[in-house]
């Protein structure tokens, strides 16, 4: 099922000129309601008129995450606060939050994108579906819960904490989806197992999962361990929120929805624009949205997009998983590494639980790399039950890793459940270079 | 002609070995002999108790690593030399032995040994007359 085949399936010309028509409108309607942009643009000798087609997105200037925090909180925004319904905040971590206001044509325009996401993963008006992404500042929660609404399932709005209760509630009311994100998945099938909740007890089908980079090997088992199948659902609050782009049953990419939401591929450190197919950061244009607009905004995603025909039918371009962030990139004695490629190996040995800590230090000069894992208790035996055969294990594990990264890096075996599960976007790098 | 031993992966920190032997006190499992062999970072800890399977049940429960491996527990003679002649019987017939250790049970020294080479090691106990021990003489 397709939610607006007439937007999902558009010819790429008719795609390209409305691209082009909302680009222009966008930046002149910035230009009068952002002084932000109009110095900037001014400062670049563009006026509004110089944007006829979507090629001239181009010429823009890029958007930053500083930009937004610099302008915090209402800088960037474009409409006045009386059209404003709503306020979401992006996680602070350092420095300000970043603000970001709704008018009821976004929130409408937002629910509309949710609801083409959540057709293509199959969730109709006969499904129960929890949303367990946090309810509140966090975009997740109410950006899902709307979509739901709008597809007209029947909504759960779970949020996350006492995954016990939660757990209970998918067998106890026949739950068919959920949103939440790829390790909230595998926690909440740890605590199915911990309660005793069998697979044929429950009766989810569709999975939604974002807010996090995750990959094939993930998928595999959140799709084994919950018994659904499994969809990316991307997004991120200063666009947008959930939503943003979607998976079709292809499982082959994230269809973006580039009516509302225009992508470019940029070289982190060079800014030129990256052809289809080549890895480097995501950059979005809203193209319609009134409360705040960003013009080029850098992701600090990376990926590469997927043009060509989709068999599902859609014709919006897609784009591949996360490959990680331009700011979790770690530099490990010159190499670049990414904590997507280390949990690609953990995931490859079935004597681990699916979570790992990256521990970066720096001694006499030089980056060392520790990498901690969890033995999983199903899978400890009696083969395993000397030292000799537990450093056997450690150094099979290394040489994976050393393998995918090019670097070696020292494994630490540790108990199972000791180190610490994340119920929101994870953290597994503690990087001891920066606090010298 | 084997009994079952539980091994516990556990970490080498403080608090750790006292999780798993709570545990067992509190399933009133009664532990016969133990011994770790130990790592820096890690520790293998090997059981000889009552009940090896509703410890190891109970221990998994509570999400602790563990396994249960099967392992020869010979008695030795009570003279200078006992452990020498169990050990040598092993090494003359070519048996590899991945560990051992020894304890004394109602007066009589007994020794566990651990090898891959199970076949061969029932044979030799076997011909040689060995007095060995059953996982009834361990029930408390």
């Amino acid at each position: 099922m397709i939610w607006n085949p007439t937007k999902e399936c558009m010819s790429r010309e008719q795609m390209r000129e409305l691209q082009g028509k909302r680009l222009h409108k966008i930046v002149e309607y910035v230009y009068h309601n952002v002084p932000f942009y109009r110095n900037r643009l001014q400062e670049m000798d563009l006026s509004p008129s110089d944007i006829r087609s979507i090629d001239d997105i181009v010429k823009l200037p890029f958007t930053t995450k500083k930009d937004l925090r610099d302008n915090y909180p209402f800088g960037l925004q474009a409409a006045p606060q009386s059209e404003i319904i709503r306020i979401h905040a992006s996680s602070g971590t350092t420095g300000n939050p970043t603000i970001v206001g709704y008018t009821r044509k976004d929130i409408s325009i937002w629910s509309e994108c949710m609801a083409r996401s959540l057709t293509a993963y199959g969730v109709g008006r006969n499904d129960t579906f929890s949303v367990s992404y946090g309810y509140g500042l966090f975009t997740g929660g109410l950006g899902a819960h709307n979509g739901v609404e709008t597809v007209g399932a029947s909504v759960v709005p779970a949020s996350t904490g006492n995954t016990e209760k939660h757990a209970r509630l998918i067998r106890d009311l026949g739950i068919t989806g959920i949103a939440c994100t790829p390790s909230y998945a595998l926690y909440l099938a740890e605590t199915m197992d911990k309660l005793g909740i069998t697979k044929d007890q429950i009766r989810l089908r569709v999975g939604a999962f974002g807010a996090e980079p995750w990959t094939e090997n993930m998928r595999k088992e959140i799709q084994d361990r919950l018994c659904l199948k499994g969809f990316n659902l991307y997004g991120l609050s200063e666009i947008m929120g959930p939503s943003v782009s979607y998976e079709c049953d292809e499982q082959n990419g994230s269809h973006i929805n580039e009516d509302h939401f225009f992508p470019e591929i940029i070289d982190p450190v060079t800014l030129e624009p990256l052809p289809d197919g080549q890895t480097g950061e995501l950059v979005f244009t809203t193209l319609t949205k009134e409360g705040m607009p960003v013009l080029r905004y850098r992701t600090r995603d990376l990926c590469s997009l997927l043009p060509g025909e989709c068999p599902c039918g859609r014709t919006n371009v897609r784009m591949s998983a996360i490959a990680g962030r331009t700011d979790d990139m770690l530099i490990i004695r010159g190499i670049n590494v990414f904590p997507s490629q280390v949990e690609s190996v953990v995931l490859t040995m079935k004597e681990f639980a699916p979570v790992y800590m990256l521990i970066v230090d720096r001694i006499n000069n030089l980056d060392t790399l520790m990498v901690q894992v969890e033995l999983r208790p199903d899978f400890f035996n009696a083969t395993l039950d000397t030292p000799a055969a537990i450093e056997e294990l450690e150094k099979r594990f290394a040489d994976k890793l050393r393998s995918v990264l090019s670097i070696n890096a020292k494994v630490q075996i540790k108990a199972p459940g000791s180190i610490e599960r994340s119920q929101g976007k994870s953290a597994h790098v503690i990087d001891n270079r920066k606090l010298k | 002609m084997r009994i079952k031993q539980l091994s516990i992966f556990i970490e080498n920190q403080s608090g750790t070995l006292i999780k798993v032997l709570e545990l067992m006190k509190r399933s009133n499992i009664q532990m016969i002999a133990c011994t770790i062999a130990d790592t820096a970072e890690y520790g293998i800890f090997r059981i000889i108790c009552s009940e090896p399977d509703r410890a190891c049940a109970a221990l998994k429960e509570a999400g602790v690593a563990v396994a249960i491996s099967e392992v020869f527990a010979i008695e030795m003679t009570d003279r200078p030399g006992g452990a020498a002649d169990a050990v040598k019987a092993f090494s003359d017939a070519g048996i590899g032995i991945t560990y051992m250790y020894a304890f004394l049970l109602d007066g009589k020294g007994i020794m566990i040994i651990r090898t891959d080479e199970t076949e061969k090691a029932r044979e030799l106990i076997k011909s040689q007359g060995l007095p060995y021990l059953c996982e009834k003489d361990f029930v408390r």
